[in-house]
């Protein structure tokens, strides 16, 4: 029994399902991240909890109190737009106390909580002005506040940072962790950015398609990915991932690989999971993060299985902090995240550190993670 | 040959310029021509217009043709003067003019943002209404005013105006709300806003320039309307453009026509007067609806 359950919901429209039976149990004061890409479905479950949106089947309840059919703002909710959603005739301080307002709270009440929260999010001199007259991050704050005052059970965000600039995306991204740590809130945060979702979450729900691909913690979702999508959907740049062959070689077992030249390059795997043994002499998938390959002086030391293999260098790509390093490995590139000052250049032979640790197998034809 | 030197540039944007500017002018002129032959006839004695100059400014200036116009010139059985006629379509035209707006933009509010089954259906019904011309509901109409036991009062064709302007300003407003955020509404509704709430908090004061717009166009229809106001109000009843009718074609005495200028100056200045008033907001308006930001 969670805080909010999710339990067993779908969404259709017509004879089209476009959510199929999520299960999600949120616990208090988690902040649970729904990412993938467009059309996957993580909006509507947003506007599904919010009330927004009709539930087919399934229930969802926030403090076990079934939300099916219950008007959004009888549901102890409150929600950050994209758009931040504004109103543009009011003041900011009326756009933070319109929510109460409607609720019937008294004004002294109300300006007291406006008070509160202004503070809280550092806006007291903005509140005699119109949202026209602010700035994106300013709007932010205030579309935040809007939300804050109400003190809802549960916080809903739908893509709030989309619409900044980079740089103050960013500073926003720390903005709201913070919130989130110093009141304990419970939150549902809905972003295409992976890496939004990995630096704000506690849990992240990858969605693809209408199906939660996997829920897990970011560390669940970064190093275990459940399949293919969510390894290449998590990540940046993205998981590499070779086609490769599972071989017994001295009494271990060794993802066969091809070498830009044509030969064959394997790569020992030590402390193999049991199903790894079905695939022997069959094709798999080897998935391994850009940051697992290295150069021999830059691998990471508690690393138990570094393996050695020397390639092609076809592309460098020096970008300040890292270089990235492109070579071919069985007809495809593949990425190596290295110091910014390895000596690594383009044509000629390099002999990369692999961390196998970080390997995962992925079979071909399901997509799914061999464990 | 020709180098385009700067200053040469500059003379030609000025020649160019005295140009587009005379030209501008001599319309603008054009235009005005019988509005100006209108005015300075409005202002002269009877008989140096039946003398033959029209075009000539007055020799004895005279404010008495307006007067006339207003309080004393015979109309119906009563030498009244437009006065009384004026003031009914100010009745008729003022609440028509607000009852047809605010069902307009009920109409676009429910259209846009409580979308429903057969939504589009029912707003090109409603558009429909629009290119209906006046003269074929005019017996179903007489008919629906007689049942009220309305016709023939200014009552009467507030109802028929209102009716006839729901269409076009069910159109005006959901254009207008088409590209006003659906968020705002979803904010309002977890704010806890009801339907009525959030249209009048939310909607309502961020419609200026698509009310004026409806407001403009409805005002100009229905005080320029002459077919509905002499088919269902007569008599004491008849709007401004009735009662001016009469006054021109009255066909005892002598045809005053300085006082008939006089009298189309009346009819025609509550429009002009609001187009000047809020005419800026009416291309801004009408621009709203199409291109978004």
């Amino acid at each position: 029994m969670g805080f909010l359950d999710i339990d067993n919901v779908t969404k259709s429209y017509g004879a089209v399902e476009v959510l199929h039976r999520v299960d999600i149990d949120v616990q208090e004061g988690e902040f649970l991240v729904l990412v993938g890409p467009s059309g996957c479905g993580k909006s509507t479950l947003l506007n599904m909890i919010a009330g927004l949106e009709g539930i087919t089947s399934g229930e969802i309840r926030i403090k076990d109190r079934v939300m099916n059919g219950v008007h959004p703002s009888k549901r102890n909710i409150a929600m950050v737009f994209q758009s931040y959603a504004l109103y543009p005739n009011m003041t900011v301080g009326k756009n933070i106390t319109f929510g109460l307002e409607m609720h019937g709270t008294p004004a002294p009440e109300r300006e007291k909580a406006m008070k509160e929260v202004a503070q809280l999010l550092q806006i007291e001199h903005l509140l005699d002005r119109k949202p026209g007259q602010l700035s994106g991050g300013q709007r932010q704050r205030v579309a935040m506040g809007r939300a804050l005052v109400r003190n809802p059970d549960v916080f809903l965000f739908d893509e709030p940072l989309s619409n900044l600039d980079a740089k103050l995306r960013v500073d926003m991204r720390t903005e709201i962790k913070k919130l989130h740590q110093r009141l304990g809130t419970t939150i549902v945060y809905v972003t295409h950015d992976q890496i939004e979702a990995m630096t704000l979450s506690t849990r992240i729900a990858v969605m693809y398609d209408g199906y939660v691909q996997q829920l897990g913690t970011p560390k669940e979702i970064y190093d275990s990915p459940a399949n293919l999508f969510v390894a290449t959907f998590m990540g940046s740049p993205a998981m590499n991932v070779l086609p490769a062959k599972l071989a017994e070689r001295n009494g271990a077992l060794h993802a066969v690989l091809t070498g830009a030249d044509g030969q064959e390059r394997a790569l020992r795997i030590e402390n193999a999971p049991a199903a790894y043994a079905a695939y022997k002499d069959a094709p798999v998938m080897l998935g391994i993060r850009p940051e697992a390959i290295t150069d021999p002086e830059g691998a990471d030391r508690n690393a138990r299985n570094i393996q050695m293999l020397t390639n092609r260098v076809t592309v460098t790509e020096p970008a300040g902090a890292d270089t990235f390093v492109t070579m071919t490995l069985s007809g495809k590139d593949c990425i190596a995240r290295m110091r910014a000052d390895a000596d690594v250049h383009p044509g000629h032979d390099f002999e990369f550190a692999i961390n196998m640790d970080k390997a995962v197998l992925f079979d071909p034809k399901t997509e799914d993670r061999i464990a | 040959m020709a180098v385009a030197s700067p200053e040469t540039a500059i003379r030609t944007s000025r020649i160019t310029r005295a140009f587009i500017y005379l030209f501008l002018l001599l319309f603008a002129l054009f235009y005005l021509l019988p509005f100006g032959i209108m005015l300075i006839n409005s202002v002269k004695p009877l008989s140096e217009i039946t003398g033959g100059n029209m075009i000539a400014l007055p020799r004895d200036w005279t404010i008495q043709p307006w007067l006339s116009a207003w309080s004393t010139a015979q109309i119906g059985v009563e030498p009244t003067g437009l006065r009384p006629y004026f003031i009914n379509s100010l009745m008729m035209a003022i609440p028509a003019v607000i009852l047809s707006t605010v069902v307009g933009a009920l109409n676009g509010y429910v259209l846009t943002k409580w979308r429903f089954r057969g939504d589009t259906i029912i707003f090109g019904l409603l558009l429909f209404s629009c290119f209906i011309p006046f003269q074929i509901v005019l017996i179903p109409m007489a008919r629906i005013l007689g049942i009220l036991q309305i016709a023939g009062t200014t009552p009467g064709l507030i109802l028929v105006h209102f009716v006839y302007g729901i269409g076009f300003t069910t159109l005006y407003f959901r254009n207008y709300y088409a590209a006003f955020p659906t968020e705002l509404v979803r904010a309002a509704q977890i704010d806890g806003a009801g339907f009525f709430q959030i249209f009048w908090r939310i909607m309502l004061p961020s419609s200026g320039p698509i009310i004026a717009v409806s407001f403009i166009w409805q005002f100009t229809n229905i005080w320029n309307d002459f077919l509905f106001g002499a088919s269902f109000a007569s008599g004491d009843a008849a709007p401004m453009t009735v009662a001016l009718n009469n006054l021109v074609n009255s066909s005892t005495g002598v045809r005053e026509y300085n006082v008939h200028f006089a009298g189309a100056i009346m009819a025609a200045a509550p429009t002009l007067l609001v187009y000047i008033v809020a005419g800026r907001y009416f291309v801004r308006g009408l621009m709203a609806g199409s291109v978004k930001g």
